[in-house]
C-alpha cells in the first residue's frame, strides 16, 4: 500500500473517531465560551485523533515519515494543551518563599564534628591495626587493578610489523595476486600481503608512476621495478586510509583531515596536519612476473606513537 | 477517595506527608532560559525510551555474513552483525528507522540543549557559590553525554563511524608513554580489534547512561535543595524565591515540556534523514569516506585536528605526535579551564560570597567578553572541521581555507571578545534597562561616557 493511501486511511479514521468523540460528548456551552478550555479541549483533541492515525497506520505496516508526522501532532497536542492549561487555569502567583543564603548551622556543624572525631579517636588509638588495614585494603587495591591489564594484549612490537615478508605476493582485497605487467600508468590499487587481506596495518597502495616522474630516495632505487611504488595506505596523521589519488600532480590526500602526499618525493607531507611521509615498501616482480615484496616496511605505519622511533 | 485512601496507606507506614506537602508547595521561578536544562533532561528521557526499543534489534556483533536483507542495493554484500542488524532494524522493523533516528536527533539536541544550558548558567554567573558543585556536576554529564554519543554512532559498524573509531585510536596512540597500552587495552589490540564493537556497546547501553542518572539525580537534588536561582528586580532578593508553585501548574508546564520536545524530536525522526548508514556501506579497513564529518558536537575537535600545523615534538628518542596537541591537549585545557573557572573568578573577583541572584550578561563585561571569545574560538574550529566543504562551496584550495581559519582562530575570539567587553560595559555604565535602549553617547566613550544612570 503506497504512502499516500496509508496517510488518507489513517488520518481520515483519526478525524473520524475524534469527531465521533465530540459529538458524543460534546463541550458543554459555559465551557465552549471560555475560550481557553475550548482551545485546551480542541489541543487534546488533535493529540487523541493523531494517536488514533498512528495505530491504523502502524496497523497498515507503517511508514516512516508519517509516523513521525503523528507523533508530532498526538505529542505536540498534549504538549500545547497542558502547557496552556498550566498558564492560562492554573494560579501562576507570584508565590514566595523564604530561602537561606547558605546551609551552615554553626552548632550543627560542630556536634557532627564532635561526634565524628570521638569515633576517629577510637580507631586512632589502635595505630599500629590501623596501619595494617590500610596495609591490606591498600594491596587489594592494587590487586583490583589486574582486570584492567586483561582488557588487551600488550603492545609489544605490533606497531613496528605489519604481515609483509620478503617474497610475500601482493594481493587485492579479493585475494588476487597482482600482475607487473597488468598495471596501467597511473593507476591506483590497494594491495594486501598474501593470506592477510583483513590485516589493516598492511594495507598498500600500488601505483604505476609514468617513466621519470618517482625520484627514489638513495639507497632505494631498486624498491620500484617498473615504475611501480608501493605506499603505506594508512595516513602517517590518524591512520585514516588515505583513499584519493590525483594523477595530474601525482598526490595521494587523505578525505579525514586533508593530508596532502607527494608521491615523486617519496609521499613526503605537503600539506595538512601529517607530519611524516608514508612509509615505502620495497617492491619487486617474481618470475612469473607477479608484484611481491623484498620486506616488510623499513619503519612502523600509520599514525606515530611515543616510540615509534625505536625500531 | 481512592487517592486519599493510597496516600493515607504510604503516609502511615513511610511518613511522607510533610515532605510531600512542602514538594507541592515548592516555588519555582520561572524565565525562559531556564529551560535549556529541562530540556536536556527531557531529550535524555527520549533517548532512554528509544534506546531501549533499539537495543531489542542490534546485534552488537563483528561476526560477517552476507546481507540479504530488505535494503536491495546491499544484496550480497558481506556485512558484519552489527551493521546487518542496524540495516534490518531500519527497514524491517515496523516504526524502527522512526526510532533510530528520533535516538539520532535525540542525541543531537540533548548535547545541543546541555551547551546551551551550560552558556545560561555562565553567563548570568549562576555558577557562583553555593552552586560549583552542580557546575561540576553538569560539566562532566556534558563529557558523558559527548563521549555516549561517540560511542552512540560508532556502533554501527558503518564505514563512517569505522572512521571515526581509527581516529580515535590514533588519538589514543598519540598520547605520550600511556599512549600504545592505552589503545591496546581500550580497543583490546591493534586496531580494528574483534572486540571493540561490543565494548562499545556495553559502554554505550549501561555504563554510561548508569552515570548520567546517577549525576542527573545529584544534580536535581541539589537544585531541589538550594533552590532555583532567579533574576534581580521585582523584590526578588538573595533570600527569597519568587516563582509558581510546583503543583500544579510548574509540574503541569514542565509535562507539557517534555511532550513538547518529545513531539519535535519524532518530527525530526520521521522527516529529516540522519545517519543513513546504508550510503555509506560497511565498514572496511582498506575503505574511507568523503567528505567525512562527525556529529556536530565533535566537530571541533575535528576542527582543531584539521587545522593544527604539521608540528610534532621530539625529545630525545621520545616522540609526541601530532594529533597530542589537538585533539587530547587541547580538550584537556577546555574542561580543566571549564572546571577551574568558579574557582578563578572568584579568586580574581575577591567575590567570595553567595548569591542566588542572577547577574545580567552586562552586569559582568569581562567574564561575558571572555566567554564570548571563548565562543569565538569553538566556531570557527568547528568550522575548520568542514575546511573540505568550504573549499568546495568557495572554490578556493583547502590550504586556502585552513590558513584563513588559522588566523581566524586567533583574531575572530579577539575581535569578538573586545567588540563585547565595549558593548558591555557602555550597557552597563548606562544603567538602560534594555540594550536598545542605551544611549549612543555611552558607546563612543564606554568607560568615561556620562554618569551612569539610577544603577538598578
Amino acid at each position: 500500500m503506497g504512502r499516500a493511501r496509508k496517510l488518507l486511511i489513517g488520518i481520515g479514521t483519526g478525524v473520524a473517531v475524534a469527531l465521533a468523540m465530540l459529538t458524543r460528548r460534546h463541550m458543554p456551552e459555559e465551557h465552549a465560551r471560555r475560550g481557553s478550555v475550548a482551545a485546551i479541549g480542541w489541543a487534546f483533541l488533535l493529540s487523541f485523533g493523531a494517536s488514533v492515525s498512528l495505530t491504523v497506520i502502524y496497523a497498515l505496516g507503517g511508514q516512516p515519515q508519517a509516523e513521525g508526522a503523528m507523533l508530532f501532532v498526538a505529542l505536540g497536542g498534549l504538549s500545547v494543551g497542558l502547557v496552556l492549561w498550566s498558564h492560562l487555569l492554573m494560579p501562576q502567583g507570584i508565590y514566595v518563599e523564604e530561602r537561606k543564603l547558605t546551609f551552615d548551622e554553626p552548632e550543627e556543624m560542630e556536634e557532627a564534628e564532635e561526634a565524628f572525631v570521638e569515633g576517629a579517636e577510637q580507631i586512632g588509638r589502635r595505630s599500629f591495626l590501623g596501619k595494617m588495614l590500610a596495609a591490606a585494603v591498600g594491596a587489594l587495591g592494587i590487586a583490583f587493578l589486574f582486570p584492567i591489564r586483561s582488557l588487551g594484549k600488550a603492545p609489544g612490537r605490533a606497531l613496528f610489523q605489519t604481515a609483509w615478508k620478503a617474497g610475500a605476493r601482493a594481493v587485492t582485497e579479493d585475494g588476487l595476486p597482482v600482475r607487473a605487467a597488468s598495471l596501467l600508468e597511473n593507476s591506483v590499487l590497494t594491495v594486501f600481503p598474501e593470506g592477510h587481506t583483513d590485516a589493516a596495518d598492511s594495507q598498500t597502495l600500488l601505483i604505476k608512476t609514468p617513466p621519470g616522474v618517482f625520484h627514489p630516495r638513495s639507497g632505494r632505487e631498486d624498491w620500484s621495478p617498473d615504475d611501480i611504488v608501493g605506499f603505506s595506505k594508512i595516513c602517517t596523521h590518524a591512520g585514516c586510509p588515505v583513499g584519493l589519488y590525483q594523477a595530474a600532480t601525482s598526490q595521494l590526500f587523505c578525505p579525514c583531515h586533508q593530508s596532502v602526499f607527494s608521491v615523486p618525493e617519496g609521499c613526503k607531507p605537503i600539506n595538512g596536519p601529517a607530519t611524516r611521509a608514508l612509509p615505502q615498501l620495497p617492491l619487486a616482480i617474481d618470475g612469473d612476473g607477479f608484484v611481491i615484496a623484498q620486506s616488510d616496511f623499513p619503519e612502523p605505519v600509520g599514525p606515530e606513537f611515543w616510540n615509534f622511533g625505536r625500531h | 477517595m481512592v487517592i486519599k485512601r493510597s496516600v493515607e496507606w504510604v503516609d502511615e507506614r513511610v511518613g511522607v506527608s510533610g515532605f510531600t506537602h512542602d514538594t507541592l508547595n515548592k516555588v519555582f521561578p520561572d524565565h525562559w532560559s531556564f529551560l535549556f536544562g529541562e530540556i536536556a533532561l527531557y531529550a535524555f528521557v527520549v533517548l532512554v525510551a528509544t534506546g531501549i526499543f533499539l537495543a531489542m534489534f542490534f546485534n552488537p556483533s563483528l561476526a560477517t555474513k552476507i546481507y540479504h536483507g530488505a535494503y536491495a542495493p546491499m544484496r550480497g554484500v558481506r556485512v558484519s552483525a552489527a551493521y546487518g542488524s542496524a540495516l534490518d532494524l531500519s527497514f524491517s522493523v515496523r516504526a524502527g528507522l522512526v526510532m533510530r533516528q528520533t535516538h539520532h536527533w535525540a542525541a543531537l539536541v540533548f548535547i545541543a540543549a546541555i551547551v546551551v544550558h551550560l552558556c545560561r548558567i555562565f553567563f548570568t554567573g549562576a555558577f557562583r557559590k553555593p552552586r560549583e558543585i552542580n557546575w561540576w556536576v553538569g560539566l562532566t554529564l556534558l563529557i558523558l553525554a559527548l563521549f555516549n554519543g561517540f560511542t552512540g554512532y560508532s556502533l554501527l559498524d558503518d564505514l563512517l563511524s569505522g572512521t571515526g573509531l581509527r581516529i580515535a585510536y590514533s588519538i589514543a596512540l598519540s598520547i605520550p608513554f600511556l599512549g600504545t597500552w592505552m589503545a591496546f587495552l581500550l580497543f583490546g589490540g591493534e586496531f580494528p580489534s574483534d572486540q571493540i564493537i561490543s565494548r562499545l556497546f556495553f559502554t554505550h547501553v549501561f555504563i554510561v547512561p548508569l552515570l548520567i542518572i546517577a549525576l542527573i539525580s545529584v544534580h536535581l537534588a541539589l537544585i531541589w535543595r538550594q533552590k532555583h536561582t532567579q533574576f534581580p528586580g521585582g523584590g526578588r532578593t538573595d533570600r527569597n524565591v519568587h516563582g509558581i508553585r510546583f503543583w500544579p501548574s510548574y509540574a503541569t508546564e514542565s509535562v507539557g515540556l517534555f511532550f513538547g520536545v518529545a513531539s519535535v524530536l519524532t518530527l525530526l525522526g520521521g522527516l529529516a534523514q540522519i545517519n543513513p548508514i546504508w550510503l555509506y556501506g560497511p565498514f572496511r579497513v582498506a575503505n574511507v569516506t568523503g567528505p567525512a564529518q562527525p556529529d556536530w558536537y565533535l566537530g571541533w575537535l575535528e576542527g582543531a585536528l584539521r587545522m593544527f600545523p604539521a608540528w610534532e615534538v621530539r625529545i630525545g628518542g621520545v616522540v609526541i605526535p601530532n594529533p597530542f596537541f589537538p585533539a587530547v591537549l587541547l580538550p584537556g585545557i577546555t574542561f580543566m579551564m571549564l572546571y577551574a573557572w568558579p574557582l578563578l573568578e572568584r579568586r580574581f573577583t575577591g567575590d567570595y560570597a553567595a548569591h542566588h541572584l542572577l547577574e545580567r550578561p552586562h552586569d559582568r563585561p569581562v567574564r561575558t567578553a571572555l566567554g564570548v571569545a571563548a565562543l569565538a574560538f569553538y566556531v570557527v574550529l568547528f568550522l575548520a572541521g568542514s575546511n573540505d566543504l568550504i573549499a568546495k562551496w568557495f572554490g578556493m584550495p583547502v590550504e586556502t581555507v585552513t590558513w584563513v581559519l588559522r588566523i581566524g582562530v586567533i583574531v575572530v575570539p579577539v575581535v569578538a571578545g573586545y567588540v563585547m567587553y565595549w558593548l558591555m560595559s557602555a550597557y552597563r555604565r548606562s544603567g538602560a534597562s534594555q540594550f536598545t535602549k542605551v544611549p549612543l553617547a555611552y558607546f563612543r566613550h564606554p568607560r568615561r561616557g556620562p554618569l551612569p544612570r539610577a544603577r538598578i
